[in-house]
Order: C-alpha cells, then sequence, then structure tokens
C-alpha cells in the first residue's frame, strides 16, 4: 500500500504553546487509520494541517501527494473533512445543502444532482431529502456530513469525533457508512475518544499525547508491545486439574503461553482457539467450568501509552 | 467565488429579512413622495430648472424627504445585510466544513460581501426608480438629461454609502462571535454618527466661538466652519452633504456658512452643472469609498489570519 499521507517533524505553535510536536505521520492508502489522544492533544490541529487550513510552524506534509500548504485546492478537491460539530444550512432541504457542496466542488449540475440522490439513498436520508436541515437529529446530520463528505469523490476522508453526541443506533449508522468507505477504498482518518468504536473500524491506530505521536500501528502490534502475550487471553475454569494439562495445552497450535491461578487457566494465543482448548482439558479428563476470551482492549492499550506521555 | 455569491444571493432574496427590508423602504418612499408631491407646489416656481429632482428632496412641514428618509434606511439596510455574515457561519458549525471544499478563504467573504452589495443594489435602484415612475406620473414633468445624470449618480453615491454601513456590520461579525454583539455594535456606531457627532461638532464648536443674535457674519462663519468640519467625520454627514449637492443644484457650495448667508439674504444661488456638483462632492465621495474599503480591508485581514480553529 501507498502511503498517502506522510508528515515529517510538523510542527504548529499558537502563541507559544505547541499543539503540535515534530509528528512524523504515515498513513497508508485504504486503510482505516484511527487517530487517537485526549482533548488538546492535538488531533484536529494536525487535520487542519493536513487539509491545508492551519499553516504547519514548521515540517514538512504530503497530503496525497501534495503540499496542503502550497496547493490547498487540489489536496481540499480530493480529502473531505467531517467536523466535530458539523453544520448545515438549516434553512436548506439536505439535498440543497449536499448541491451546494457539488457546486463549491465543480460538479456539473446533471451529474451532481443523480450523485446526491444516490449519496442520499446510501445515508439512508433519501426519505427526507427535501426536509430542511433544521429538522434533523444529531445522528442524521452526521449522516449528512458523510454524504457531504462523499460528494466531491474523494481519496482521503477525515472524520473528527463523528459519532460524539449521537444514540447508539445512531452511532452503528454511522460506523457502518465509514466502514462501507473503507470497502470503497477510501482512506479513512477517524479520530474518537470511543475506543471501542475505533477498535472495531480500524486497522492501525495512532495515539497522540501533549503534541507527541506516542504510538503508532496495528492494534495488534501495539497491545503485543504494550501488553505482551497474544492478541487472544482465554480464562479457562477448571475442575480436577490434571498434571499434564498444562503441557497438553501449551502444545496446541497457536498457544503462546499458559498460567494457572487456582482452578483458572489463563491462556495467551494469537487465534481464538476455545474449541481446541476445550477438546484439550476435556481430553485430558479434566472438568470444565466455563470459558471466556479477551481481545487486547485498546483502552488498555491507551492508557498506558496516555500514561507514560 | 460566484458559487457563494450565487447563493448568497439565493439566500437574500428568499429570506424574510429582505422582504421586511424592502418593505420598509418602499413604504417610506411612498410616503415621502406623497408628501413631496403635496408640497411641490409651494417650492416649484416658474423658473424652478429642476422640477423633477425636487420630488427627492422636497419635505412636508413635519415630514422629512425622500433623501431623509433613505439617510435613515440605507445604514439599516446595510447593517442587515452584513452584521452575521462571518459569525452566523461560525455558530452554525459551517465554515470549517465551507473552507474544507475546494476554494480560497477570500472567496467565502468576497462572495459575501459581493452578494450583499448587489441586493444593495437591487434594493436602492428599484426603490429610486419607483419613485422616480411615481413622481413622472403624478407631477407630469419629465426629467431633463441632467437630473438622470444626477439620479444615476445618487444611486451610486447611496449604494456606496450602503457598502460602507455592510462593510462595517462585516467587520463587526469578524471580530465578534455572536450575532447579537455585531448588530449592537453596528447599531450604536450608527446611532453615535446619526445622532451624536453633529451635537458634538455643534457644543466644541460653540464652545470654541459662541453665537447670538447679534453676533458677526464673520463669527457665524468660523462657528460653522468648525461644526461642520467636526461632523464630517460621520459618514452620515459626508453623505447628507454629497446627495444634497447632487440633487440640489442650486446648492453651490458645501460651506455651511454660505449656505446660511444665502438663506439670509433670500439669494440662491446659480444651479451648477452636473459636473460642478460632482467635482464639489468629489472628496465627500472619496472619503465614504475611503472608509468602506478601509472597513472591508480590516476585516477580510482579519478574517484570513485567525486560525481555523477559532475563526
Amino acid at each position: 500500500m501507498e502511503q498517502i499521507v506522510e508528515t515529517k517533524d510538523l510542527t504548529k505553535t499558537y502563541n507559544g504553546f505547541t499543539a503540535v510536536d515534530r509528528l512524523n505521520l504515515t498513513i497508508k492508502e485504504g486503510e482505516i487509520f484511527g487517530f487517537l489522544g485526549p482533548n488538546g492533544a492535538g488531533k484536529t490541529t494536525t487535520l487542519l494541517m493536513l487539509l491545508g487550513l492551519t499553516e504547519p510552524s514548521s515540517g514538512t506534509v504530503q497530503v496525497c501527494g501534495y503540499n496542503p500548504t502550497r496547493e490547498p485546492l487540489k489536496v481540499k478537491s480530493i480529502v473531505g473533512y467531517l467536523p466535530e460539530k458539523v453544520g448545515f444550512y438549516e434553512d436548506l432541504t439536505a439535498r440543497q445543502n449536499l448541491s451546494y457542496t457539488a457546486e463549491l466542488n465543480n460538479l456539473p449540475r446533471r451529474e451532481a444532482a443523480e450523485r446526491i440522490s444516490e449519496l442520499l439513498a446510501t445515508v439512508g436520508l433519501s426519505q427526507v431529502a427535501d426536509q430542511e436541515v433544521s429538522t434533523f437529529s444529531r445522528g442524521m446530520k452526521q449522516r449528512l456530513g458523510i454524504a457531504d463528505i462523499w460528494v466531491k469523490k474523494p481519496k482521503l476522508a477525515f472524520l473528527d469525533e463523528a459519532t460524539s453526541g449521537i444514540d447508539p443506533e445512531g452511532i452503528d449508522d454511522v460506523l457502518k457508512l465509514v466502514k462501507s468507505m473503507g470497502k470503497k477504498g477510501i482512506t479513512v482518518v477517524f479520530c474518537s475518544h470511543q475506543l471501542h468504536q475505533v477498535q472495531e473500524i480500524c486497522t492501525r491506530v495512532g495515539i497522540l499525547a501533549k503534541g507527541h505521536l506516542v504510538a503508532e500501528g496495528e492494534i495488534d502490534r501495539l497491545g503485543r508491545r504494550t501488553i505482551g502475550g497474544g492478541r487472544y487471553r482465554i480464562e479457562a475454569q477448571v475442575a480436577q486439574l490434571k498434571p499434564k494439562l498444562v503441557d497438553s495445552i501449551k502444545e496446541v497450535k497457536g498457544v503462546m503461553e499458559v498460567q494457572v491461578s487456582g482452578n483458572s487457566l489463563l491462556i495467551s494465543c494469537d487465534k481464538d482457539l476455545r474449541g481446541q482448548i476445550a477438546k484439550t482439558i476435556v481430553d485430558s479428563g479434566s472438568l470444565l467450568l466455563g470459558m471466556k476470551i479477551e481481545e487486547y482492549s485498546l483502552e488498555r492499550i491507551y492508557k498506558k501509552y496516555s500514561k507514560e506521555a | 467565488m460566484y458559487a457563494v455569491f450565487r447563493k448568497e444571493i439565493a439566500d437574500h432574496l428568499s429570506s424574510k429579512r429582505f422582504g421586511i427590508l424592502f418593505t420598509l423602504v418602499l413604504l417610506a418612499a411612498m410616503f415621502a413622495t406623497y408628501v413631496a408631491v403635496q408640497n411641490i407646489r409651494s417650492v416649484v416656481t416658474v423658473d424652478t430648472e429642476f422640477v423633477f429632482l425636487k420630488i427627492f428632496t422636497t419635505s412636508g412641514e413635519t415630514l422629512p424627504s425622500f433623501l431623509s428618509f433613505l439617510s435613515l434606511f440605507i445604514p439599516m439596510v446595510g447593517i442587515a445585510l452584513g452584521f452575521d455574515a462571518i459569525n452566523s457561519e461560525r455558530a452554525s458549525g459551517n465554515l470549517s466544513r465551507l473552507l474544507s471544499q475546494p476554494i480560497y478563504r477570500d472567496s467565502l467573504i468576497n462572495g459575501k460581501f459581493l452578494a450583499g452589495l448587489a441586493i444593495l443594489g437591487i434594493i436602492l435602484a428599484s426603490v429610486i426608480a419607483l419613485v422616480s415612475g411615481l413622481g413622472l406620473r403624478i407631477v407630469g414633468v419629465p426629467p431633463n438629461s441632467e437630473e438622470v445624470l444626477r439620479l444615476v449618480a445618487f444611486v451610486l453615491l447611496s449604494i456606496i454609502y450602503g457598502a460602507f454601513w455592510m462593510a462595517l456590520a462585516v467587520l463587526f461579525s469578524v471580530f465578534f462571535d455572536r450575532t447579537a454583539t455585531s448588530m449592537l455594535a453596528s447599531v450604536a456606531l450608527w446611532i453615535f454618527f446619526f445622532f451624536f457627532v453633529s451635537m458634538i461638532a455643534g457644543a466644541i464648536a460653540d464652545a470654541r466661538v459662541p453665537i447670538d443674535q447679534n453676533s458677526s457674519v464673520e463669527m457665524v462663519t468660523k462657528n460653522f466652519e468648525i461644526e461642520g468640519m467636526i461632523g464630517r467625520i460621520s459618514p452620515c454627514a459626508l453623505y447628507g452633504e454629497a446627495t444634497s449637492a447632487l440633487l440640489t443644484p442650486e446648492l453651490g457650495s458645501l460651506n455651511m456658512a454660505l449656505m446660511w448667508i444665502s438663506t439670509l439674504t433670500g439669494r440662491m444661488l446659480t444651479p451648477l452643472p452636473f459636473s460642478q456638483s460632482l467635482l464639489l462632492v468629489w472628496p465627500q465621495v472619496v472619503s465614504i469609498i475611503a472608509l468602506a474599503a478601509i472597513c472591508f480591508a480590516v476585516s477580510y485581514i482579519r478574517f484570513m489570519r485567525r486560525e481555523i480553529r477559532s475563526i
């Protein structure tokens, strides 16, 4: 995969305060990248620099092969941005709002009209397409925001806290749309505090703290580095624990580590091996009382890096 | 920028605000025309050269002329078109979404300003055309070419004056986050320029050169000069002087003292040709253009230099 975003020592200082400090970030084409960090970590400032809306104090940035500071229009014509508090003209309908975006993107009127109808159907707003946006819920506005990004057929989309303030159903809708963006080949940078959402849809993450990128990579790899062991942790409660059971489980392909804690076995592995492990326990003559599986929690990874920062 | 301009024009034309403003100005204009038509006989003699222009300048005993009405309403229209130009976009969360589209940042402020200017032009040109038409029908005297030229200059000057108030309102909309604050600031400044500057100018002039009924012509002239000079810090005074000179060709000078003397002696000055009237009001016109340009330039620079996060 080619790099679609690359920053080198990117720095932004506002009135003596360094919001982003020597950021070296790489985002590959086609991935859904989770951009994490506490409030004030510099996520939005970074996005604004990537869009050419804010000039970096120092360092370099390349987005889709263009320098956003020198070629902002080229970048903005292929990059979509959904701000945290997305706003639309409340007295215009959803269709009229998108038509205006299409006009700003110089799309021919007929092509724009067809595309807007398709997009409104994609985001589930066909039935309210001709209603004023003032009647929309926040979730509907976020979906309209995603359609607004899609109007320009972007290569890259920045979604800044796209799910904040929406009800659970609305969140599901937005996450599905983000996934479908990814499937359609759009690279997505997804900024969020909702770590389980990031874990659900993102392939790689970057953690920003106090303007520094403290971690970047695939969630598995970060988890292994931070927490150790494999991606999954299986806890099996066993009665009549046989002495050879631990050795038998260790022989199961994919098992990385086995620990005994009272009647519980803590097994670290790369895949979901619950079936094989259960069979091994039963075959050994031990009694399996219960079993649960845990994946690396992004929350744990995030907390660790944030704390270190 | 054309897309922004088009959208803003469409927004203005379909807005309730435009409907209210247009109706208000139109009603005032009709009322003023009626007053002028009722009183025009008393100010026109067989020797009067510019009868048609009297429709715009004739007032009743207690009611003001069309020109006075317009002086009052133009700032209101200008302020109404500009006071929420930028801060309403910011408050609605539209600004960062708009600026992430492939347009230059200045396209937004330029498009909005030009659209406002176009609307101002539509309102003023159509109201003045309507009043002219109505006046023509009632008075029955068609305007001569010089009167037409003077009316065109009057329309242009009124648009420039409105542009100043709009630029001022846009400036406040860039500086203040709340639309209510920017509106209040614009209205406060209008009240200051419209009402207080002339009072302050009069008070200072009287303090420097006190005059009474027995004062010499020299003293009165000096007093009027001081008052006129201080009063000219107000764009309302500049517009008032310039429009008076354009619509009253007999006004051979903007010197208050000279006007006072001519009124006192009952002698009207010889009407000036259009080119001379234009020369007479040129400093006022340039001053209003400069004020509008300064206001717009400051708001432009501020808007362009502000970080998007704080925009």
